[in-house]
């Protein structure tokens, strides 16, 4: 399997979507926290918590005795640059455009 | 009752195919840093308290960017490896008032050549630099995720996007 593969399985399940929603709501969530929003039991979330993870949009840090799972957006950036800009024109964005747009509203 | 934790820790992960040295490069050395993401010129004087600071194209520096963009401190630097180091966005003065955040680079060589690439950034009380490095702001670059993407395209084809 591809790494393209392994993030289009990852993503193809409502359970899946719904952890990474939570986890871009509030990121270093610990699998207690995700478990209490889902009705699911503790070895169901496990698995497809791993499933993310192997997919690498779902990255795992230890702070101490608690493991935190945190939200990796670049797996889905890599397919957006290499398929996604093939057919759209490409926005071409600035720094400089955001500091005068923010300098205008400030 | 949920605990809560960290929100204000970004975690970016990417599998590049290169040697660790050649992400070393491309993360401190200028020459390498203005061919990916926003381009910048990238120095650093890679000791504990040495200074970094990242300078934009003249391109950027034409449309009103600051010359320097970012700046910091190196904290610990373990070539090829690990890379810790103060960030502070510089283009305006609220934003620089955010002061210092941390930005960590971990290198890791895995299996076929393979390494991976983690940049651990903690932002607290920074939400107008956490708001750019997440690239959620529209047309403000894509942060994070945009460099990283584009890093690993230069290395491992030689190529880039298209710069900004």
């Amino acid at each position: 399997m591809t790494d393209d593969d392994r993030v289009f399985k990852a993503l193809a399940d409502p359970t899946r979507r719904f952890l990474l929603d939570r986890l871009f709501a509030r990121d270093g969530r610990t699998l207690t926290e995700l478990e209490s929003e889902l009705e699911m039991t503790r070895f169901g979330v496990m698995k497809h918590l791993r499933v993310l993870e192997e997919a690498n949009l779902v990255v795992a840090r230890r702070r101490g005795r608690e493991k935190l799972h945190f939200l990796n957006p670049v797996p889905i950036r890599l397919i957006h640059d290499r398929w996604i800009d093939k057919y759209t024109e490409r926005q071409v964005s600035a720094l400089a455009d955001l500091k005068t747009e923010l300098e205008g509203t400030a | 009752m949920t605990t809560m934790t960290e929100t204000t820790t970004q975690v970016y992960k990417v599998f590049i195919r290169a040697t660790p040295q050649a992400i070393w490069d491309a993360i401190t050395k200028p020459e390498w840093s203005r061919r990916y993401g926003y381009r910048p010129m990238n120095e650093y004087e890679l000791r504990p308290g040495g200074r970094y600071v990242a300078r934009a194209t003249p391109e950027l520096q034409a449309r009103g960017m600051t010359e320097e963009v970012v700046d910091g401190e190196v904290i610990e630097a373990d070539p090829p490896h690990r890379l810790v180091q103060t960030w502070r966005f510089l283009w305006d003065e609220e934003i620089k008032a955010e002061g210092p955040t941390t930005v960590t680079y971990e290198i890791k060589e895995g299996d076929g050549g393979v390494c991976s690439l983690t940049v651990t950034h903690e932002l607290e009380n920074a939400p107008r630099t956490l708001e750019m490095i997440t690239g959620v702001i529209e047309g403000a670059g894509g942060g994070w995720p945009y460099v990283l993407s584009d890093l690993k395209t230069l290395l491992e084809t030689g190529d880039s996007l298209p710069g900004i």
